[in-house]
């Protein structure tokens, strides 16, 4: 079992409740104060709902960190005869899994959340665009409504207050780009997922033109804490811009995988030292992408830096929606950047040019760097087109899109140097830049190399040194991993 | 289902429901994780070699209870057990060998089995 500190650095507030209730027992949420923070709302007026959020520092917790309040507050002020509030559980970056989480353990916090929100701006009508592949947050989601339906918490004239509020659920079909607001909306209308510009903003335009808030699952996680707990003591918690906790996805090359939430404020080596255990292995830490593929890599220079949204943007990352992957010294940073534009250069909706074409030449310059044949034109072509397509793509996606390159390339300017000067890659991931040897000194002649080589490369004779023929060598490692005496050198 | 139609009538089901959980004490709950991504790990294995022990050791005073994530991925699939006026223990790596060793250890003779998990987080209790 990995150490882990018993020092409390953690502070659960959006999972209170994840692993301690049963997800399907509505009477379990209710135990612990469930639905009290409705009620009190429904006696306070929408503005003074409103102004709660806003003293809180509530800020949205998909990644923008636009605050909460001032967000309803738009809404509340755009008076319109059908107003929506949505949930978006469209949850898609690699390595992040914070919303499935809280909606299989602990779906009642978001619907009592989304029934306050709706209050709180004039909706009587909620929905939850959820991503299908989450079958079991689906269910358990549906088992909520139905059971908040039948206590009357859903439905008509909640609490008595002539306050009427129900929630139906929308399923997204896989699109990345359906996560950002205005893509999301259109696809809720039955439209293709792409975004439309902005302003108009959903708070005074959205669905079905309608004034329509959408915030993230944890945001509203964090809600009913609020209202029960007041303003003062959320703002109390986290950084001077920063408030509340953040719920991080620790995944990659950290011994204590899993899921964590942290007071904002906290520091990088806290988080990856003491509470996930630093890389396994005894294995050097190289970096954390933080964001997802909108972010960005930060590296043992930022390991003390205070986590908030403020201090990570400073750095070319972003909070993002809280998916912390962690690179080891086995990782190579260029490949990392091809990675993540591999992913948008698939998610693209097509819709604008720099993000369609422009992520697709981005890609092509970072696969022809990690295959050796980048020169230092190509460094200063990925840069200033990076920096176009930040500038002139429509959305987030499109105008997050390059962070991970330009990140890695101020933080890592030697590895790019490497893989263009000396055609070598430092942590011997780029296969093309890689070369097998044999080291006579090592290697007994045992022939089992000569059996897994799937081209018949490695010849030599029974007890004497073999070689490995680099021309006819297609770099599987097979070689590699077989040998017994650590005579294969990778270079 | 009767609807709760004021803060009263919510704070009387909450009452009524905590009654009734007071009702248990003096029973063991054993917490099963099963979010996706438990289940995946071999949570319902662990859950049903569990039922499975409790039911031929004849013990009658264990209640089970399913969760979602208690967020240890490292250690799937995770297991809560609360014996009576003790504090909750997760113990983390509950193969069905685990599953079985913790009814007959921990349950039956209270004896700590190895994989617990510090608790390493403070959690707002509303």
């Amino acid at each position: 079992m990995p150490a882990t500190t018993t020092e409390k650095k953690q502070l659960r507030i959006a999972t209170r409740n994840c692993g301690f209730i049963d997800p399907e027992s509505i009477d379990d949420y209710i135990a612990l104060r469930g639905y009290e923070a409705l009620a009190k709302a429904l006696t306070m007026t929408p503005a003074e709902v409103v102004e709660l959020i806003k003293a809180s520092g509530l800020r949205g917790r998909g990644g923008g960190g636009f605050p909460t309040g001032v967000k309803w507050g738009i809404a509340l002020a755009n008076a319109a005869d059908q107003k929506y509030i949505v949930c978006n559980a469209d949850e898609g970056d690699p390595g992040a899994f914070m919303d499935r989480a809280v909606l299989e353990g602990d779906p009642h916090s978001v619907v009592e959340a989304m029934a306050i929100g709706g209050y709180a701006i004039g909706a009587t009508q909620g929905t939850v665009y959820i991503r299908a592949e989450y079958p079991l947050a689906i269910k358990r989601l549906k088992k909520a409504i139905d059971d908040a339906r039948a206590y009357g918490l859903l439905g008509k004239n909640v609490f008595g207050s002539g306050f009427d509020f129900d929630i139906e659920l929308k399923y997204g079909a896989g699109a990345f780009v359906c996560g950002e607001e205005t893509a999301l909306i259109r696809s809720m209308e039955g439209k293709r997922g792409e975004p439309v510009t902005k302003p108009p903003f959903p708070a005074q335009s959205g669905y079905w033109e309608k004034p329509t808030i959408v915030n993230n699952v944890e945001t509203f996680a964090n809600v009913p804490a609020i209202v029960l707990k007041g303003a003062d003591w959320f703002s109390g918690i986290g950084t001077a811009t920063t408030k509340g906790t953040k719920v991080f996805a620790l995944a990659g090359k950290i011994v204590n995988v899993g899921l964590i939430e942290v007071p904002m404020g906290i520091t990088l080596r806290e988080v990856i030292f003491e509470i996930g255990g630093g890389c396994p292995d005894g294995k050097k830490f190289k970096a954390v992408q933080t964001g997802g593929p909108s972010g960005g890599a930060l590296s043992y220079k930022d390991l003390d830096v205070a986590i908030d949204y403020e201090s990570l943007i400073a750095r070319k990352s972003m909070m993002g929606s809280g998916g912390m992957v962690v690179m080891d010294e086995d990782d190579c940073m260029v490949s990392v950047a091809k990675f993540f534009l591999d992913f948008t250069m698939d998610e693209t909706c097509g819709k604008c040019t720099p993000c369609r074409i422009g992520s697709k030449r981005l890609y092509e310059m970072l696969d022809k760097i990690t295959k050796g044949k980048g020169t230092h034109a190509d460094l200063d072509r990925l840069k200033s087109l990076s920096v176009i397509i930040k500038d002139t793509a429509l959305c987030g996606l499109g105008q997050t899109m390059p962070n991970p390159i330009l990140s890695t390339m101020d933080t890592f300017a030697d590895e790019y140097e490497a893989h263009i000067r000396d055609k070598k890659c430092p942590a011997h991931v780029c296969t093309a830049l890689l070369t097998y040897t044999i080291d006579p000194a090592k290697c007994t002649g045992c022939t089992l190399c000569t059996k897994v080589c799937p081209v018949e490369c490695i010849s030599g004779t029974k007890k004497q040194p073999h070689t490995i023929d680099a021309t006819r060598c297609i770099k599987c490692g097979a070689c590699y991993d077989k040998c017994k005496f650590d005579s294969i050198i990778k270079q | 289902m009767s609807t709760i139609r004021t803060l009263e009538e919510l704070k009387a089901k909450r009452q009524e429901i905590l009654d009734r959980k007071a009702a248990r004490n003096g029973k063991t709950i054993i917490n099963v994780s099963l979010a996706t991504c438990s289940i995946a790990a071999g949570g319902k294995a662990a859950l049903e070699a569990m039922q499975d022990e409790v039911a031929q050791n004849g013990l009658t005073g264990v209640e089970f209870m399913q969760s979602g994530c208690m967020t240890y991925c490292y250690a799937e699939p995770t297991v809560e057990i609360t014996l009576p006026g003790k504090a909750p223990v997760v113990f983390g790596g509950v193969d069905e060998a685990k599953a079985r060793e913790l009814v007959t250890e921990y349950v039956m003779k209270g004896e700590p089995v190895e994989g617990i998990i510090p608790v390493n987080y403070e959690r707002v209790v509303l």
